[in-house]
């Protein structure tokens, strides 16, 4: 087998590639390392690990009760890890499954006053599908349990 | 009865068998997809916090599933190809390729119009979403990489390459949502475990994933068909075909 300068030519185009290639994943994983994480949970935000003076996500539960509407679309609610609970003021379209006690993502800016100001709201379900029977059931279920 | 496995890793005979076995895979895939799709969406309860938006589960999660059940499967196809220099699974992973690509497309696009209603948004760029975008461009790759080069027993061994590197990201996929904090729900699948509580749903479901799979296994077997007599067209056996004469 000889090396006719097409197959050379190939040869080197493959090396090429895998060469590039593994620079751009190793390249892209050192970049991803920390932000690889959509969001931070309050814990962290209180802990100083969440970037300072630039956007971020923080990501929880809304906290039950927590949910204080102002005039027009503007909204106060509390985003927990149930350590944390994180103050956040919204103006705009919640999603339709943002609810108390759920998950929920939101994308902002912190001010000096430790409040939230979120630009996004998603909301996170999680991946248990049952009919509303069932999720009534188990409801009544847990709360005999905790009145025991 | 013993049978002879290594008979039907010649293309001549596999040329055979798969056209016997295709017409069965998606007549059968065609009855379980009017099955599943009939009780996913008529049947089947709402879900409890999600009402009627969830129902493209049952298309969004086998789809999912099997992105990346065919691209291991296409991955170890190319392995074998390269490390015993068969020529046949080299073609199976040839073939696999487009479907796993077709599957992975609908994944995304499904979780898109899911996502809307649900989260509030079309695409975001957690963990989950980018790993399945990236084996979206490792199928792409895998078939443009083939296709760039004119030998196909040298465009065999370059894709098998860039498939085996590729299968890295299928594990990344699948722990993702438990990796790190993604807006994407965690795994509804797990060993032990499986949070679907309602018997219909996952009737539905289990019927949808098959009717993928084998739907999958007939377009696979035709398309690997139509590789085998491209390839194999020079050949004596090929020439001697009923349906090349007539």
């Amino acid at each position: 087998m000889n090396m006719t300068p097409r197959r050379k030519k190939t040869l080197y185009i493959i090396l090429g590639g895998l060469a590039v290639m593994g620079v751009a994943v190793g390249l892209v994983l050192f970049a991803l390392k920390d932000n690889v994480s959509l969001y931070f949970t309050p814990t962290q935000v209180f802990n100083k690990e969440a970037p300072e003076g630039r956007n971020f996500r923080i990501g929880g539960l809304v906290e039950e009760e927590s949910i204080k509407r102002e005039d027009g679309l503007k909204v106060h609610f509390s985003v927990t890890d149930r350590a944390r609970s994180m103050p956040v003021v919204y103006e705009g379209i919640l999603p339709d499954l943002f609810k108390e006690g759920k998950g929920v993502v939101v994308q902002g800016k912190l001010d000096a006053d430790g409040l939230f100001h979120a630009d996004e709201v998603l909301a996170k379900h999680d991946e248990n599908y049952m009919p509303p029977e069932a999720q009534d059931a188990l409801k009544k279920a847990q709360q005999a349990e905790a009145a025991k | 009865m013993a049978i002879n496995w290594f008979k039907y890793s010649a293309p001549s005979t596999f040329y055979g068998l798969a056209g016997k076995i295709a017409p069965w895979c998606a007549g059968i895939s065609a009855v379980l997809f009017a099955a599943g799709l009939y009780i996913g969406l008529v049947v089947a309860p709402t879900d409890a916090t999600q009402g009627e938006s969830y129902r493209i589960f049952f298309i969004h999660v086998p789809t999912a599933i099997l992105s990346m059940f065919l691209y291991l499967v296409m991955a170890g196809y190319a392995a074998i190809g390269l490390i015993f220099n068969t020529r046949l699974s080299a073609m199976m992973a040839t073939a696999l390729a487009p479907t796993g690509a077709l599957f992975t497309f609908i994944a995304l696009w499904t979780g898109a119009l899911w996502g809307k209603p649900t989260w509030g948004t079309w695409w975001v760029w957690d963990a989950r979403l980018t790993s399945e975008l990236i084996l979206l461009f490792l199928y792409i790759g895998f078939m443009a990489l083939h296709s760039s080069i004119d030998d196909p027993r040298r465009a065999d061994r370059a894709a098998a390459l860039l498939a085996i590197v590729g299968s890295v990201n299928v594990p990344i996929i699948y722990y993702s949502v438990r990796w790190w904090n993604s807006l994407h729900q965690g795994p509804t699948f797990e060993v032990g475990r499986v949070a679907v509580y309602d018997d219909t749903m996952r009737q539905a479901f289990l019927l949808m994933l098959f009717a993928c799979w084998l739907y999958a296994a007939a377009v696979v077997l035709w398309r690997v068909r139509s590789i085998i007599l491209e390839r194999e067209r020079s050949t004596q056996w090929v020439a001697e075909l009923k349906e090349i004469r007539a």
